[in-house]
């Protein structure tokens, strides 16, 4: 699984922290997503998908 | 006039919760969403809109960049004072789109940031258990007035730098400023008297901005951004914060005390398990939908949704409350069910505009849930439940109090 964010739509709203924290995080000078694992091993690829359905923005997008 | 000269009434806008059940949006968005999901409705403030039901529907239309926030205040269609073509003020988040709502919007989510507020947690749990301590000294309180609304209170005077002994103006003035049926007086009274008051604190921090607080934050990483924020600009987003702060999560835990005084085994299950906490959290959200008459947005260039398009001009009005309550989305809808996975309901919106402060909120109501029920186990209404009032008349849904007893603690 590979995922890609958009750091410009990035709202800044955290769903994605609160889905799958091994995966993304925020930045401390202006909230936007901070990817922390390109390609997130199998067992997180519920929560990363779910981040992607939660994020208001749909800035985050997920290929298997 | 004749019959055959009159165009067929457009139903209005469903905006009364249903006799039977307080907690239950408007009984038309059922038949609503399985019959008629995109349909015409003539809204209080005397336009007509688009009104959409269907979960899916409302997620693409409060994510599309050709519905606008600009004119349409999120609630502006039940207030019939509204005026729909006012400029929107510099620094008003809820009205900017586009570029200018991001600048705003980013100067501003490092404050609310997952780490951000995970980092208040203990003080936020330290107030809690405070708000308890001082309930227990007696044996009856109202939860509204004594506990829900003095939590999130302190927490954002706290975070904004706003002297807690002042509340007292702003929770009179905030609580006018969302009542739907307010004359356009008394909106303009209550937004002055907060306005003055704002100003002078901004023109303080302006002077001397510190570290120590989100106002003054805000001041020094606009300036260091090179767009420094206006008097105006700050005032505007100061008491954005103050009164988002102040009125939505102090409803969002009277009322659901309320709802779960209601349905005892549900509490059970809260007060057995702490831990599921923050899932009941999100399933009261789902379930309540405080945000109760949806949000309201202008169509700026067509758009196609369902088998309908919108035009440029036209108004739309997104519905939480029935995207919330979506059998295909959330099974069983109408139950309470702490076992369901409802974190992606609509309460906080969706798109660019969705609830800046969510985290803040949840970790608040989290906190409550977690303590109040167990710490107070035998917490029971002191009135009968028909006689509870509740906030049909007002943007964020509750109760005007909540009157608890409970029995005196060794
Ligand atoms: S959920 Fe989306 S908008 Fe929110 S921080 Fe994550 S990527 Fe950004």
């Amino acid at each position: 699984m590979r995922v890609n964010i958009d750091e410009e739509a990035c709202v800044g709203a955290g769903q994605c922290v609160l889905a799958a924290a091994e995966v993304f995080d925020q930045r401390d000078e202006d909230g936007v997503v901070v990817l922390l694992q390109e390609e997130p091993p199998a067992e997180l690829g519920e929560a990363v998908r779910e981040a992607a359905v939660l994020c208001p923005a749909m800035a985050i997008h997920v290929q298997d | 006039m004749t019959e055959t000269a009159n165009a067929p009434a457009k139903a209005a806008f469903p905006d009364t919760r249903p006799a039977g059940c307080p907690f239950d949006p408007a009984a038309e968005y059922q038949e609503l969403r399985e019959t008629a999901p995109v349909s015409q409705v003539s809204c209080p403030v005397g336009v007509d809109a688009w009104l959409v039901t269907r979960y899916e529907d409302v997620r693409s239309v409060l994510a599309d960049p050709r519905l606008s926030s600009r004119a349409a205040s999120p609630s502006n269609h039940v207030n019939t004072e509204a005026d729909l073509d006012a400029p929107a003020a510099p620094g008003s988040i809820l009205h900017h789109d586009g570029p200018e709502h991001s600048r705003l919007r980013r100067l501003l989510t490092p404050e609310f940031t997952v780490k951000r507020i995970q980092a208040m947690r203990p003080y936020i749990a330290d107030l809690v258990d405070q708000h308890i301590d001082k309930m227990l000294e007696g044996t009856e309180a109202d939860l509204y007035h004594d506990f829900g609304l003095p939590i999130p209170s302190l927490v954002i005077c706290e975070l904004l730098g706003v002297p807690y002994a002042d509340r007292e103006m702003f929770q009179a003035a905030s609580g006018v400023l969302l009542k739907v049926d307010i004359t356009q007086e008394q909106r303009l009274a209550a937004s002055g008297q907060v306005q003055g008051y704002m100003a002078q604190l901004v023109m303080a921090k302006m002077a001397n901005p510190t570290d120590e607080d989100l106002l003054g934050r805000l001041i020094q990483r606009a300036t260091a951004g090179g767009t420094p924020l206006t008097i105006e600009e700050l005032v505007t987003l100061g008491i954005s914060l103050l009164i988002a702060g102040h009125e939505t999560t102090a409803n969002m835990i009277a009322l659901s005390a309320a709802a779960l005084l209601q349905h005892p085994d549900r509490l059970a299950e809260l007060r057995a398990d702490a831990s599921i906490a923050p899932a009941a959290v999100e399933e009261m959200l789902r379930y309540l939908s405080v945000v109760q008459f949806g949000v309201f947005r202008r169509v700026v260039e067509d758009l196609p949704i369902g088998e309908q398009v919108f035009k440029e001009g036209e108004f739309v009005i997104a519905a939480l409350s029935s995207g919330n309550r979506q059998e295909s989305v959330f099974g069983n809808p109408d139950e309470i069910d702490f076992g369901r996975n409802a974190s992606a309901h609509l309460t906080f919106g969706y798109g660019a505009h969705q609830c800046l402060g969510q985290q803040l909120a949840r970790v608040e109501l989290q906190e409550v849930f977690a303590r109040l029920y167990t710490r107070i186990p035998t917490l029971r209404l002191a009135i009968p439940f028909e006689n509870i009032e509740f906030k049909h008349d007002a943007l964020v849904y509750g109760v005007r109090s909540l009157p608890v007893t409970w029995d005196a603690q060794a």
